[in-house]
């Protein structure tokens, strides 16, 4: 049993219903990718796994979300309280705006040892250097007296990564960790990432939108399009041989030598809105490969070899098209 | 921090002169002058100019305002022509009670709209904000001397439990505190409420939640503190406004105040009076605006760094 398996995940939100049947699963010592263009329902499958939904006017629908046996998706909030922050641990896409302007840095890591760990000031402060300097954070003994504003944002991510820390938890979701920094800043992080998931024997989630960075870093990787999971697989195996044309596309979209000097492949389209979903198959007007039954049969998911997919025509699957 | 306040200081010197010069033309622009509530109906053009000429009121106008700068700078506000008493002691005489006035006033309205309008945004769209939403648009739509009439007649007249005017006790100070204080309470309550609204969507407050902190300590020790800073800005700006905007209030509760007394200066084109007036309520403005940034700056690193 993984630590943490979402099965046929559906939500709510005013009415609209972004996510359809979305399921994967991620284990200790792990690294999901979820991948997907804006708008395929990346950030809010992270939001329904660490239950801040009703914050933006969100439920549930159907479908669970077991965490260790727990399961999330009908746990009453004062008891998911206790888990987030603890054993569930979230990074934001944007380190610019993710910390309070107007608390030194320290106080905002001591909150979560303090909170969930019982620290007094004097231990949670001892504790959230020691995790700074884990973090390669240079003088985070000074550092940790700053307010957000007078540190570069690759040392705010680094901060907020220290947050999630801070209580030693079992999964943490990465929401684009890195796409508000520089490229030079990026690639640290990332490896920072990875670093702390073989040491400390965590479970990631991913999330992005950059399939090179999920070639990577990545052990699996769900492809989301539209609220569905188009694909899933190994990464090794997805690159070798992606059987949904989604997948294809977003590998094509990753730049290499050999395509420097050529055109990248872009996605001719883009993601349709929540309220504009098309029948059948969602990603059928942008598809290549498209035929009869893709604009009104939903395709279902079939596995094979370990791998899970959701198309009519999947390519290296020996159907003809 | 102490920079900043000084710099803020040293920054208000222009404005102060700037203000000192556009008071001083406006008052001798407006048609009328002193002299002619002096004379008597029917004096010669010869007696009213001796007159002028008593208070210096035939030299050019630069030369007008270089001495009543000058004296000022020195303390000296010259003297009332009609009332004909300084207008120093005519100010020291008022403010007292223009300053009780405005004091409780904003004391009870920043008290009562932050809670207000803080309860409001931590229980949106229940009955308490549906209650609060319609007394904001109450408050802030009620014109202050209908408002004040209307608390005479309920607790002065039918009631008898307050005097209906005047400023003997410390309990007529309570209707024009209500007064002015009730419009007041609506502002800090409607932008209390839209501040916490707003920076409860920033990103910072949903990391705060995945943290695990509680829901209203993330709004009381949070979100409030981001949602004051506009408020602290309008209550800066508002203390100059309830000294010299509780004219009317004033005028219904019989009232002394600094108001009251530009009111009378001006129907009576008494120049000096005037100008001291305006220049007090010029001071307080700056002064409150002042306040407000300095305290900005406490609660954000990010003011007080940009600064120094």
């Amino acid at each position: 049993m993984a630590l943490l398996t979402v099965e046929n995940l559906g939500i709510d939100i005013h009415g609209i219903r972004p996510l359809d049947g979305v399921s994967f699963s991620v284990d200790k010592g792990e690294i999901l990718g979820i991948v997907g263009e804006s708008g395929s329902g990346k950030s809010l499958t992270a939001l329904s796994v660490i239950g801040l939904l009703p914050l933006i006017g969100g439920r549930i629908l159907r479908g669970s979300i077991r965490f260790d046996g727990i399961d999330l998706a009908t746990l009453p909030e004062a008891e998911f309280r206790r888990l987030r922050g603890r054993r569930i641990a979230f990074i934001t896409q944007n380190p610019m705006t993710s910390l309070d302007p107007v608390m030194r840095i320290g106080a905002q890591i001591d909150q979560v040892s303090m909170l969930h760990l019982g620290l007094d000031a004097r231990a949670a402060q001892a504790r959230s250097i020691e995790i700074m300097a884990q973090l390669r954070i240079p003088e985070a003994a000074t550092i940790y007296h700053h307010f957000p504003h007078q540190l570069s944002g690759g040392m705010k991510q680094r901060i907020v990564i220290a947050m999630a820390l801070a209580a030693d938890p079992d999964l943490i979701i990465a929401d684009e960790p890195t796409t508000a920094l520089d490229v030079t800043i990026q690639a640290q992080i990332v490896d920072l990432l990875v670093e702390l998931v073989r040491e400390r024997d965590v479970a990631l989630i991913l999330i992005t939108h950059d399939m090179g960075v999920v070639a990577q870093t990545c052990d699996r990787v769900v492809v989301l399009y539209a609220g569905r999971v188009a694909e899933s697989d190994a990464v090794a195996a997805i690159f070798e041989r992606p059987r949904h044309p989604y997948t294809r596309a977003l590998i094509g979209c990753i730049p290499r030598d050999e395509t420097a000097h050529g055109n990248l492949t872009g996605i001719p389209g883009a993601v349709p809105s929540v309220a504009h979903y098309p029948a059948g198959c969602r990603f059928h007007p942008r598809c290549p490969r498209r035929g009869a039954p893709c604009d009104h049969i939903v395709p279902v998911s079939a596995a094979m070899d370990g791998g899970l997919f959701a198309c009519h025509f999947p390519e290296n699957s020996g159907v003809a098209r | 921090m102490l920079s900043y306040a000084i710099k803020r200081l040293l920054l208000l010197l222009p404005v102060f002169f700037t203000i000192s010069i556009v008071i001083f033309l406006i008052i001798h622009m407006v048609p009328g002058d002193p002299v002619d509530n002096l004379v008597r109906i029917g004096s010669t053009p010869e007696q009213k100019a001796v007159i002028a000429a008593r208070y210096g009121l035939d030299k050019p106008l630069h030369e007008q305002y270089v001495i009543w700068l000058t004296n000022l700078l020195q303390g000296d506000f010259g003297n009332a022509i009609v009332m004909r008493r300084p207008v120093a002691d005519l100010i020291a005489q008022n403010i007292p009670y223009s300053l009780a006035l405005s004091g409780c006033a904003l004391l009870f309205s920043t008290i009562l709209g932050i809670s207000v309008g803080t309860l409001a945004a931590m229980y949106k769209d229940s009955k308490l904000d549906q209650v609060v939403m319609g007394g904001i648009l109450l408050g802030s739509t009620l014109p202050s001397f209908w408002l004040g009439l209307l608390l005479i007649l309920l607790f002065s007249v039918q009631l008898g439990w307050l005097p209906v005017s005047g400023a003997r006790s410390w309990e007529a100070l309570i209707l024009p505190v209500l007064t002015i204080g009730l419009g007041g309470t609506a502002l800090v309550a409607r932008v209390t409420r839209v501040a916490m609204l707003e920076t409860a969507q920033k990103d910072f407050v949903l990391l705060l939640h995945a943290k695990g902190l509680p829901r209203r300590r993330i709004q009381l020790r949070h979100v409030l503190h981001h949602a004051l800073m506009p408020v602290v800005t309008i209550l800066g700006l508002r203390i100059g406004w309830i000294l010299g905007g509780a004219v009317t209030v004033e005028y219904v509760f019989a009232r002394p105040g600094l108001g009251t007394l530009l009111i009378k200066a001006l129907s009576q084109h008494d120049y000096p009076v005037m100008q001291g007036c305006l220049l007090m309520l010029a001071i307080a403005v700056m002064l409150g605006t002042l306040v407000g940034d300095l305290v900005q700056a406490a609660m954000d690193p990010r003011i007080r760094h940009s600064m120094s």
